[in-house]
């Protein structure tokens, strides 16, 4: 596991390639639907909100405050992030960002981003969320929670070893594309011979 | 006043949310072991592991996405489903304030979600009588994620070259098998109903998620094509979390349904690694006599 530490440099990220193991240590942001919505449409970083040279995780945690009044993170699994599709590579441009966390991929539009800016795509386990929620450390602050709800506010968190896959590198490639492609090929070819087989 | 009935739904919720049923976690624990060494593959079955040992000592939801709750009934004739209702919404919104279901149920027109879980559909309770005595219930939790790459096929499917025979329904299974790969966090299950409306073609598809991973189907011609699609679809590469890898479904449920003459559906519903499904059978004082999984 390559460990990939705060703050995040282009050089450090543009010597990762797709297949990489890493472990993320350092602050990340949350950001899901709401906050790509309102970035893109021109809406201005709240102070503290620190994205450039950082990391942006497509999660909506379970956050409970504890009898201390410290903020708890019970579970924290990315959610699907090809939904901030329209929104990412602007986003990446803009505020400078390194590093995208979530699952499933992401399209053409913020691969050409993540090449471009020195960005990669890291995919965390989808639903590992108890597995995920032990590697944040600490709940450092949380923004523009009363506007958009828990969910989908700024979660500032210090997260420690947390596991990802770099599945889109600053080179253009793409691990999702890649296995599509080769799972399509080799899924025509057993439809073909099957039917060949029944019908001689 | 004391609710044995309220009580053993609550457990039932709580056990279904924080362990996953032997027979899900022996399949993913063979599939550790078929899936090549130091590939990110097993690295990822690793985590999903760990996470299911977690979640189970610590009794916290196996996946924050708690799904949609829905519960299959066996009642014995005569049995007060009304009543049973009312306590299994009272269970819903009790087993979220402790934190076993996030706040996950939200009004489809205003956005508001509320908070308990409740709400139209919410939860889903399908009904069924026996000759026993006893009162069996099974509850899923089904995700949001995998929810979403559920398909319902209308064949002919021309782009796919499917027609109305066998070969079709094993082409736009496999299709959607092709189509989840990365959604729905793999490694899966498909339910599978041939035939049916587009409301029963589904709901079918659903009630096969009830059936042991492990069981084969009485229907020799549906257990071939169980055998077969689990074949080919972990020959296909698309692996865990669509991250490469042998390991691409850990089952195939099919059942099948009348059709009118002037349709044929096939309709696939998919269920993540998280298959969170459990069962109970009640004694006569609804407390939990066995547990079905
Ligand atoms: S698809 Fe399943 S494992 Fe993945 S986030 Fe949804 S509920 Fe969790």
């Amino acid at each position: 596991m390559i460990p990939l530490n705060y703050p995040f440099t282009e050089e450090q990220i543009r010597a990762l390639q797709v297949g990489d193991e890493v472990g993320i240590t350092g602050v990340v942001f949350t950001g899901r639907d709401a906050v790509h919505k309102y970035l893109h449409e021109g809406g201005s970083l709240p102070t503290g909100v620190q994205l450039r040279g950082g990391i942006i995780y497509h999660c909506g945690p379970v956050v409970l405050m504890d009898a201390a009044g410290q903020w708890q993170v019970t579970a924290a699994g990315p959610t699907t992030s090809i939904r901030e599709e329209p929104y990412q590579a602007q986003i990446i441009r803009d505020f400078g960002i390194r590093g995208v966390i979530g699952k499933g991929g992401m399209g053409d539009k913020t691969s050409a981003a993540c090449r471009e800016y020195g960005c990669v795509y890291l995919h965390a386990i989808g639903g590992a969320a108890q597995v995920l929620a032990e590697c944040v450390r600490k709940v450092r602050g949380v923004y523009m929670l009363e506007e958009f709800g828990s969910p989908e506010a700024i979660w500032e968190l210090e997260v420690e070893n947390f596991p990802a896959v770099v599945t889109m590198d600053s080179h253009g490639k793409s691990l999702h594309r890649e296995v599509f492609a080769a799972s399509q090929s080799a899924l025509a070819e057993r439809i073909a011979s099957k039917a060949g087989a029944r019908h001689p | 006043m004391p609710d044995p009935l309220l009580d053993s739904l609550i457990e039932l919720i709580r056990r279904t949310s924080a362990e996953l049923p032997d027979d899900v976690n022996a399949a993913l624990v063979r599939s550790l072991e078929s899936e090549k060494k130091g590939t990110i593959a097993e690295s990822a079955l690793k985590i999903i592991e760990r996470n299911i040992e977690l979640a189970k000592r610590k009794s916290q939801p196996i996946c924050q996405d708690t799904g949609s709750v829905v519960f299959y009934v066996q009642c014995p004739v005569g049995y007060d489903q009304i009543q049973f209702e009312e306590t299994a919404r009272e269970a819903v919104k009790q087993a979220t304030k402790r934190g076993f279901l996030r706040q996950n149920s939200v009004d489809s027109i205003t956005g508001r979600n509320d908070g308990t879980n409740l709400g139209p559909g919410a939860p889903a309770i399908h009904f069924h009588q026996h000759r026993f005595p006893q009162l069996e219930v099974c509850l899923i939790l089904k995700g949001g994620g995998c929810e979403n790459v559920g398909a319902q096929y209308s064949l002919p499917a021309e782009k796919l070259e499917a027609n109305r025979d066998l070969d079709g329904c094993r082409r736009v299974i496999l299709d959607a098998v092709l189509q989840a790969q990365g959604k729905g966090c793999g490694p899966g299950i498909l339910g599978v109903c041939i035939g049916g409306d587009r409301a029963t073609g589904y709901e079918f598809s659903k009630q096969q998620f009830l059936r042991f991973l492990g069981d084969r189907n009485p229907d020799p011609v549906l257990d071939a094509l169980e055998q077969d699609i689990l074949k080919t679809a972990n020959e296909l590469g698309i692996g865990p979390m669509g991250f490469g890898g042998r390991t691409t479904l850990l089952g195939v449920k099919i059942c099948a349904a009348n059709r009118v003459p002037a349709s044929y559906f096939v309709s696939v519903s998919y269920m993540c690694w998280a298959f969170r499904r459990q069962g109970v059978v009640m004694g006569p004082d609804s407390s939990i006599q066995r547990w079905l999984y």
